[in-house]
């Protein structure tokens, strides 16, 4: 499983979110590669298709389905709790259904 | 920045009802106004919304009033212009004014540097409080320092806060 976490450092919930992921992966005792990608400029949100910071992606596909619908931009990242309250980071449990979404894609991994 | 114990800037900008809001107007009918940076994008800003009207709710009887001021550039973040303001202040029900401050001349003044952030005046329009709203963004539930408020409540006992200042977390200003 490749899981990858971008981040802009002006959004200073990305340690919270950063610990989160952790706390799942453990949890679910996944062996991850984990990528750790510092977007900086316009030009990096660009190419990275970043709709915010932070973002979330395991084997390609963002944590939130909802990002499908999101412009790339250099700004922090709005989230919806499952009780639906915003949040500038995304729940565990949205971390978490997105990895075993993954792992049951490719249950052999 | 603006610091403890200075009078603030004055200020006159137009809200989202249409009318112009002058800081002096403010003063002359409230024991206490909060000055609080705010935007429309900024998922800080959305966490803290609900808060924000409860604490107007709570202290419209003790004569204070918030006051909302978005200064962000509308170029690069369209969905803080005027006509999303107004959109958005009537979806959350704002119970306080909420001003665009588009020349950006308010913010620089009182050296806001992220949404939200708090300045919190006096009567006489001193600044009592600067900061953030409280001590977690994320979970209202899970708020241990409701700084904003304990601060309001000194204020109006005529006493300074236990805690003056604290830092602003939230998203940068988006200067132009």
């Amino acid at each position: 499983m490749h899981i990858q976490f971008l981040w802009w450092d002006e959004c200073p919930s990305h340690p919270e979110a950063w610990q989160r992921l952790q706390d799942v992966l453990a949890e679910l005792e996944v062996d991850a590669q984990v990528e750790r990608i510092h977007v900086t400029s316009d030009e990096d949100a660009e190419r990275y298709g970043f709709p915010g910071s932070p973002t979330i992606l395991v084997d390609g596909a963002d944590i939130d389905p909802g990002a499908l619908r999101l412009p790339s931009r250099l700004t922090c990242r709005l989230y919806y709790q499952e009780n639906g309250r915003p949040s500038p980071l995304p729940s565990r449990a949205m971390i978490r259904q997105a990895i075993l979404a993954a792992q049951r894609q490719y249950p052999a991994e | 920045m603006l610091e403890l114990g200075q009078k603030a800037p004055d200020f006159s900008l137009p809200g989202v009802d249409g009318s112009t809001v002058a800081l002096a107007d403010l003063l002359k009918d409230h024991r206490a106004v909060v000055v609080i940076f705010s935007c429309n994008h900024c998922p800080y800003v959305r966490a803290w919304e609900d808060r924000m009207v409860a604490i107007q709710r709570d202290y419209t009887g003790q004569h204070v009033t918030l006051v909302a001021i978005n200064p962000n550039d509308t170029t690069r973040y369209p969905d803080d212009d005027m006509e999303h303001m107004k959109v958005r202040a009537a979806e959350k029900g704002f119970n306080f004014p909420y001003l665009r401050d588009d020349s950006q001349e308010v913010a620089r003044a009182y050296g806001g540097t992220h949404t939200p952030h708090v300045f919190l005046l006096d009567a006489g329009g001193v600044l009592r409080y600067r900061g953030a709203i409280d001590d977690n963004y994320d979970d209202p539930d899970a708020v241990q320092a409701t700084y904003l408020r304990d601060a309001l409540d000194a204020v109006l006992a005529g006493e300074a806060p236990a805690t003056p200042t604290t830092p602003a977390v939230g998203c940068t200003i988006k200067w132009k």
